[in-house]
């Protein structure tokens, strides 16, 4: 086992890391709560209880806020924090101002859970939130900015880390993108119209959205996997070059790839085609992520049996790799005549959002919290475990019935009979899915226990006295 | 459309430049300028994480050049750089026709133009693919008088499954419609029921006028009087002194559509009020509600959405409905 308490002499600040590590347990099982609810109701309808702020449409964006920037971005502010410390060997730029973007956050978080259910929306996907909310988010997000650059502006390595150069493209990014697609005309406190209209508004809204899911979602844990995963390996990263190709070909290709959410649409032609190109081009810099990671594991392959935090690693590690490769084929756009608008781009996103940035950030997490409460180990490695197989089958349960789910409809919808009519009314495709349906349902609920075993593994560890829980002798 | 010079040269050399540069910089590190043999620790550390000097793996090089190349060639097959149209000349959809009123003239034109040029898109190329193929079949059941094609079960399943593609969203999928869409198996017809009617309904669609308060001066103060002789008419229960009062006021002027009897008037799609069947619902409330704001109920033309054809089939579906 990696002696991951290790003291390097900098006194550094784990106060912000503790908060945001925190937030993101309990943060995670109240998204993926409002996420099995939801899953539920696409079952049993009634689960609504005729109440306009328990209906799937106003839960179904609360859902994808929390997990997105309530547990995710947590997870991405505590890691961050931590490792630019950490790599930089300095403590953290501008601590009153850490000590804002934590507070800020949280009453972010807070305001999204009032006004999503009451109905007050922009109504784009994962940028619902409105204009007043839109404006503390850029002031937080700008002062992370400030706090992170700040920490690498006066480290004492003469070297930048790959971990860093991803959570900096990240945190630019982010910004820039939620800055340009949540311009918008205010004509009240809760109201505003966006400032783009038509294919344009469209086209602007995927561009954020897609780049969510690159920068955010991708790059952010690309930067906590680079940390994580050599140190909990106790390897050294397998390839620098391997590093600095898959970064730049990343970030360079990722931003163009959102018209492939608007395949066959109004938006032009030109703009498709170069989407699904770039989308496809992606593939290769994605994959070098993946790659760099599972090879640091050479010479500690074995760890994987008693070592279930780096099973997590691994696993994570192999979703987005799955999902990195499923993303540009349904990218392409014969594939994606038959995806769009199915189950399987649903099954698609949970690959992605359970199976990486979900175990990723649990993994982390897992190396974390002992650190920061001043222990060698999780108070119990067995729940660690057990939430680890709670966490694959989960994962595995969802995205497969979305799979099976999502090509049946697909394939129902372009049924024709020989009169050239359709066979399937969209009501039959409806019914059929029923069952996957449930499927899916379970697989949420496999998910959602893992995590509050996690919660209760995570208290004990917190409450148990320092040093009381040293690490495992090496196996 | 087409862009301005300025956008569609900006778009072609930012595309160039990010796949080009992903070229150069995939066959610039592919090989070892590092100074570090390979396999070895890069010598920097951070926080007890060293960096090895690994290549990269050959396939996945490979596999990068190989989507490159792919992305090349595509943009030279197909539009994606600005304005340059890509080699096959491949569009979508003819950009040239727009599907509003004004512009249905000029579509015409600009299809035929394509056409005789041959720059068909794909959607063209589809739907003329579909009606060659279908177009005979649909013409056969056009050429098939309506009173024949109900007794073909053939056409009647087509035209059912052409209802559930087309009418259900409105009408239900078992057809009995739901509050402000009739109820089509029941044999009550507000502009009537016959093949020929139905099938006019289907071209031309319906607009459903009723004004408030029929247009008619009649206060505010009448209307539950006027609710309660409604119920009268359909035969319920109700209070005599109350209904006496609002046929007084019946006849201010609703009979002008709705009749004298009441039983309403097929060819301005008024419903008859005795038959207690309701399209909005017959409770006092609703009905209330219908006099107070009146109703607008609209069921689109579909001899341009489906084609005559296809109307055709649906018709006798529809009127299969309520006459086993």
């Amino acid at each position: 086992m990696m002696n991951h308490s290790q003291s390097t002499g900098a006194d550094y600040n784990y106060t912000i890391v503790r908060q945001f590590a925190l937030t993101t347990v309990l943060w995670g099982i109240f998204g993926m709560a409002v996420g099995v609810l939801i899953a539920a109701q696409l079952i049993w309808p009634q689960l609504n209880f005729d109440t306009p702020w328990l209906t799937f449409s106003r839960l179904r964006p609360l859902h994808t806020n929390a997990v997105i920037f309530a547990f995710g971005t947590s997870a991405l502010f505590a890691t961050s924090y931590y490792v630019v410390q950490r790599t930089c060997q300095v403590r953290l730029f501008a601590p009153k101002l850490a000590a804002f973007t934590f507070w800020g956050w949280q009453a972010v978080i807070i305001a999204a859970a009032i006004t999503l259910p009451l109905g007050i929306t922009q109504s784009k996907e994962y940028a619902e939130l409105e204009w007043p909310i839109d404006i503390a988010i850029t002031i937080i997000w700008v002062s992370y900015a400030i706090v992170f650059f700040g920490t690498i502006a006066k480290r004492t390595t003469s070297h930048i880390y790959v971990a860093n150069w991803f959570f900096g493209a990240f945190i630019i990014t982010v910004a820039v993108l939620h800055i340009v697609n949540s311009m918008a005309v205010p004509v009240s406190l809760f109201k505003s119209y966006s400032l783009y209209s038509g294919a344009v508004d469209a086209m602007v809204q995927w561009w954020y959205g897609h780049n969510a899911v690159g920068f955010l979602l991708t790059a952010g844990f690309l930067g906590m996997m680079y940390y994580f995963v050599p140190k909990q390996a106790g390897r050294p990263v397998y390839s620098y070059r391997l590093s600095i190709v898959h970064f730049w070909a990343l970030i360079a290709l990722y931003i163009w790839a959102g018209p492939h959410h608007l395949h066959y649409t109004a938006l032009p032609d030109w703009t498709q085609s170069l989407g699904m190109v770039m989308s496809l081009i992606l593939f290769a810099p994605s994959w070098g992520g993946m790659i760099n990671g599972i090879m640091t594991l050479s010479g500690a392959w074995h760890k994987l049996r008693t070592d279930p935090v780096l099973r997590f690693l691994v696993v994570s590690l192999s979703f987005y790799g799955m999902s990195t490769f499923e993303g540009p084929m349904m990218a392409i756009k014969t594939v994606n005549a038959l995806s769009h608008y199915t189950d399987w781009t649903i099954g698609h996103v949970h690959s992605g959002a359970l199976g990486w940035v979900a175990m990723v950030s649990i993994g982390s997490l897992y190396h974390l919290v002992p650190v920061l409460f001043g222990h060698g180990r999780m108070y119990s490695t067995s729940l660690v475990n057990v939430h680890f197989w709670l966490a694959t089958i989960g994962t595995v349960l969802y995205i497969v019935s979305m799979w099976i789910s999502g090509v049946m409809q697909g394939l129902m919808w372009r049924a024709v009979n020989s009169d050239g009519t359709l066979t399937y009314s969209f009501v039959e495709s409806l019914e059929a899915s029923y069952p996957f349906y449930f499927v899916r349902f379970l697989g949420g609920c496999f998910f959602l226990t893992g995590m509050l075993i996690m919660a209760y593994n995570v208290l004990r560890t917190v409450k148990a006295p320092k040093e009381s829980l040293p690490a495992l002798a090496e196996a | 459309m087409i862009m301005s010079n300025f956008w569609s040269i900006w778009i072609s050399v930012l595309t160039i430049v990010v796949i080009v540069g992903c070229f150069i910089l995939l066959k610039l590190v592919n090989k070892n300028y590092t100074g570090v043999e390979e396999g070895k620790s890069m010598g920097h550390e951070f926080d007890g994480i060293e960096e090895l000097n690994n290549p990269l793996p050959k396939w996945w090089a490979y596999m990068f050049y190989l989507t490159i190349v792919f992305g090349v060639i595509y943009l030279a097959l197909y539009p994606g750089l600005g304005n340059y149209k890509g080699l096959f000349g491949w569009t979508s959809s003819n950009q040239s026709i727009g599907t509003e009123q004004g512009l249905k003239a000029d579509s015409a034109a600009a299809l035929e133009a394509a056409k005789a040029e041959n720059r068909l898109s794909q959607y063209d190329r589809e739907v003329a693919h579909a009606d060659e193929k279908y177009g005979p079949i649909f013409a056969a059941y056009l050429a098939t008088p309506l009173e024949e094609l109900v007794k073909d079960e053939e056409a009647l399943k087509v035209g059912g499954r052409l209802f559930l593609q087309n009418c259900a969203q409105c009408h239900g999928s078992d057809a009995r419609g739901s509050k402000g869409f009739p109820n089509l198996t029941d044999g009550d017809w507000l502009y009537g029921g016959d093949l020929a009617t139905i099938k006019t309904t289907l071209m031309n669609g319906r607009n459903g006028m009723m004004p408030p308060k029929g247009g008619l001066p009649i206060e505010d103060s009448e209307i539950e009087g006027l609710a309660e002789y409604v119920v009268k008419l359909s035969g319920r229960e109700h209070d005599e002194a109350l209904a006496a009062q609002g046929q007084g006021s019946f006849m201010k002027g609703c009979f002008a559509c709705h009749g004298m009897d009441a039983k309403g008037n097929k060819l301005m799609g008024a419903p008859n009020l005795t038959d207690n069947v309701w399209l909005y619902g017959g409770s006092r409330g609703v009905i209330s509600e219908s006099i107070v704001n009146g109703r607008a109920g609209v069921m689109p033309a579909w001899k341009d959405i489906l084609g005559e054809e296809k109307v055709h089939v649906i018709a006798a579906y529809v009127y299969s409905l309520s006459n086993k």
